[in-house]
């Protein structure tokens, strides 16, 4: 094998691992506060690049002007949901959030059959075909943009829940609910954005994946359970580990495809993950309970 | 599963009841007092799930035959009979599309048209033979589906043998007439029973016309990046990229490879799954020369034409699902019409001696061999910046082969 085609491989996974970044913090911050898998991820991600879609083709703006309207459309929709829906429905129980965070998957992906129909939608923007040379590598200038955006809006989102007030509160309301609300935190709000959060991550993600990437129905699938893979590998509730999960993953996904071939290298990932969960079952940064 | 387009309504029993009464009341003579009763289609189409964009284009391009025969008169033989759809939903899922034919049977079905994919329609196929109904297959490729010996099942359009072998007499022709410059190639499929299928058939027939096959590469469904692929097509330096792929893959893979800048003398497919009006309009530099051997109409029938123009005026694409279907229901049409009544065995045997040429698709007459139309033929198909054309054979071509393409550099 060509040293060359190993690092361009190298470079290829990295950059894949990047756009897999955004889904899995995301949905490692819902788990971490609330304790509950975000069964709807995959399909407000879909929402989220049928409204990047839109917003291209019907209102003319670019996917990377978007991502400030996305983030906030996003962070309201899903603060909304959780206040309408997922709060109030839940009674408390978390074996009900997950029931509706699947009620709510199913419902979005069949609206979005029905109004946008299965058809598959891609957008062409002036820098789709643009390439940069990386070392060995000929990469898209999307996929190097959506690698370093993605590095940068997970560190300012580790800093913003380390550093700010809110973050305290919602890491206070992570660690200990009761102790939370006894100080005064109203918990059911820090609940609420922090899914908010969560989905507004599926919004920076899906200006980020659109200009190289298509939107279906189905589309979230793709990418949601690589992200739950990510997050279990990472620990659970671990940001540093969803990031770095996410980066071995996509190592791990092109190196293996270029060893074994595409079709066979798909076994490269539950191969990884199950090492790792043999070794450390709390995954990489996961804290024992 | 399954929803009537037509129900009986208050106004249309009291109005029904009224015509009669007075039908009566005038001595009108009996055949033209009684309706003709209507004729049950059933559509078996995909319309949820991973192929529902397919299965909608399979229903609107049935449903545009249905209503066209309606409003001509129906059947004439049949006292005017009208067509009356039963709609049904396979969901992509063999076991549902054998629910669906099972309930459309019950609800009194003369002909089932459907069903898309090639693993649903084994399955339903072999669930209305039982009540030996007649199945007009719109898409499906597989061979199988025709050769169990099954005498209701028909299919107008080639299977996938047959365009793996027009396939390659036409990429041999368009090869010599450009002066052989194509001496490799790499094959690029997905995993089912379609891309394995298609693959291997040319890889055996490639060597036939004077190409080497370098390497035959495959890829699972879905696939969310082809960077890999690019690279090893990169190293082995082939002069075609042959790709058997569904839709998504397509499409990804034929954009990776251009953003690569890989130097080809031809991409080609064989039933490419992502080649269609919408790629070349909304990706034209990464379709522009890119070559697909496919299901076409014949460019040079005004009737496609009128009715290609007819199904954009709707704001839908024309896609091979759109006419396949549409003529599907045309050639049952034929075979009512032929054999005066809705009964199976008659139906089916209208169906088996058809010589129906009323098509715009370039076949001929229907001449049916254990339920294949031996006349079906599929074509070569290049995309240039903004449309679709036919470059062979030469008597359906719209334009010449541009072979090899351009070069990046």
């Amino acid at each position: 094998m060509d040293a060359s085609i190993l690092g361009a491989a190298a470079i290829n996974g990295l950059l894949l691992g990047g756009s897999y970044a955004l889904v899995a913090v995301g949905l490692t911050l819902i788990y971490g506060v609330l304790h509950i898998i975000n069964f709807a991820h995959g399909s407000l991600l879909m929402l989220a690049m049928y409204g990047v879609y839109f917003l291209l083709t019907k209102a003319n703006v670019d996917p990377y002007a978007a991502l400030p309207l996305m983030v906030a459309g996003m962070f309201a929709a899903g603060y909304l949901m959780y206040r309408a829906l997922i709060g109030r429905f839940s009674h408390g129980k978390d074996e009900n959030i997950l029931l509706i965070t699947l009620g709510l998957a199913i419902v979005l992906e069949n609206a979005a059959l029905f109004f946008f129909t299965g058809d598959t939608q891609t957008i062409t923007v002036s820098y789709s075909n643009k390439m940069v040379e990386l070392g060995p590598a000929l990469v898209p200038l999307p996929k190097l943009v959506s690698f370093l955006a993605s590095l940068l809006l997970c560190g300012a989102l580790a800093l913003f829940i380390a550093r700010t007030d809110t973050g305290k509160a919602i890491r206070a309301v992570a660690k200990e609910r009761d102790g939370a609300r006894l100080v005064g935190i109203d918990v059911e709000k820090m609940f609420a954005v922090a899914y908010g959060i969560g989905i507004a991550c599926l919004g920076a993600a899906a200006c980020l994946l659109m200009p190289s990437f298509y939107v279906a129905p189905t589309v979230g699938h793709l990418f949601v359970i690589v992200a739950f893979t990510i997050v279990v590998l990472g620990g659970m509730g671990s940001f540093v580990g969803a990031l770095l999960g996410a980066l071995i993953i996509g190592l791990t996904e092109s190196l293996a495809g270029l060893f074994f071939g595409e079709a066979l290298g798909q076994i490269g990932i539950p191969l990884i993950f199950i090492l790792i969960l043999l070794l450390r079952p709390t995954g990489l940064f996961g804290a024992a309970r | 599963m399954t929803t009537r387009k037509h129900r009986i309504t208050r106004r249309s029993l009291i109005g029904a009841g009224a015509a009669a009464a007075a039908a009566a009341s005038f001595g009108v003579p009996t055949l033209l007092r009684a309706q003709a009763r209507p004729v049950k289609v059933g559509l078996v189409n995909p319309m949820t799930g991973f192929l529902a964009y397919s299965g909608a284009q399979c229903r609107l391009g049935a449903m545009t035959a249905i209503e066209e025969i309606n409003a001509a008169g129906g059947i004439k033989s049949m006292g005017g009979a009208k067509l009356e759809p039963l709609l049904g939903d396979n969901q992509a899922k063999p076991e549902v599309g054998v629910s669906v034919v099972e309930k459309m049977q019950e609800e009194g079905v003369s002909a089932y048209i459907g069903a898309f994919s090639s693993a649903v329609a084994l399955p339903a196929t072999q669930a209305a033979a039982k009540y030996n109904t007649p199945f007009i297959i719109d898409v499906g490729a597989s061979d199988n589906i025709v050769n169990r010996g099954l005498k209701n099942v028909f299919r107008l359009k080639p299977g996938f043998r047959a365009c793996v072998d027009d396939a390659i007499v036409g990429l041999g022709e368009v090869n010599a007439a450009a002066g052989k410059v194509a001496k490799s190639a790499v094959l690029v499929h997905e995993e089912s029973e379609f891309g394995t299928g298609t693959a291997k058939l040319l890889a055996g027939k490639l060597p036939s016309i004077g190409i080497e096959v370098k390497e035959v590469m495959k890829h699972a469904n879905p696939t969310r990046d082809f960077s890999n692929v690019a690279l090893r097509i990169r190293s082995l330096r082939p002069d075609l990229l042959i790709m058997s792929n569904y839709q998504n893959e397509y499409v990804l893979l034929a954009r990776t490879l251009h953003q690569q800048k890989i130097d080809l003398a031809g991409m080609f497919s064989v039933l490419g799954g992502g080649f269609n009006y919408k790629f070349v309009k909304e990706l034209p530099d990464v379709a522009l020369s890119m070559m697909d051997f496919n299901h076409w109409f014949d460019p040079t029938n005004p009737k496609a034409q009128a009715m290609k123009r007819r199904i954009e005026a709707k704001g839908s694409l024309f896609t091979f699902e759109v006419y396949l279907a549409y003529n599907a229901v045309k050639l049952l049409a034929d075979a009512l019409e032929r054999a005066g009544s809705a009964d199976k065995e008659k139906v089916n045997a209208a169906l088996a001696s058809s010589t129906w040429a009323d098509h715009f698709m370039p076949y001929g007459p229907t001449r049916f061999v254990n339920g294949q139309n031996e006349g079906g033929k599929a074509v070569m198909l290049q995309a240039t910046r903004s449309d679709i054309e036919v470059v062979w054979p030469g008597r359906f071509a719209s334009a010449k082969p541009v072979f090899p393409k351009p070069k990046f550099s």
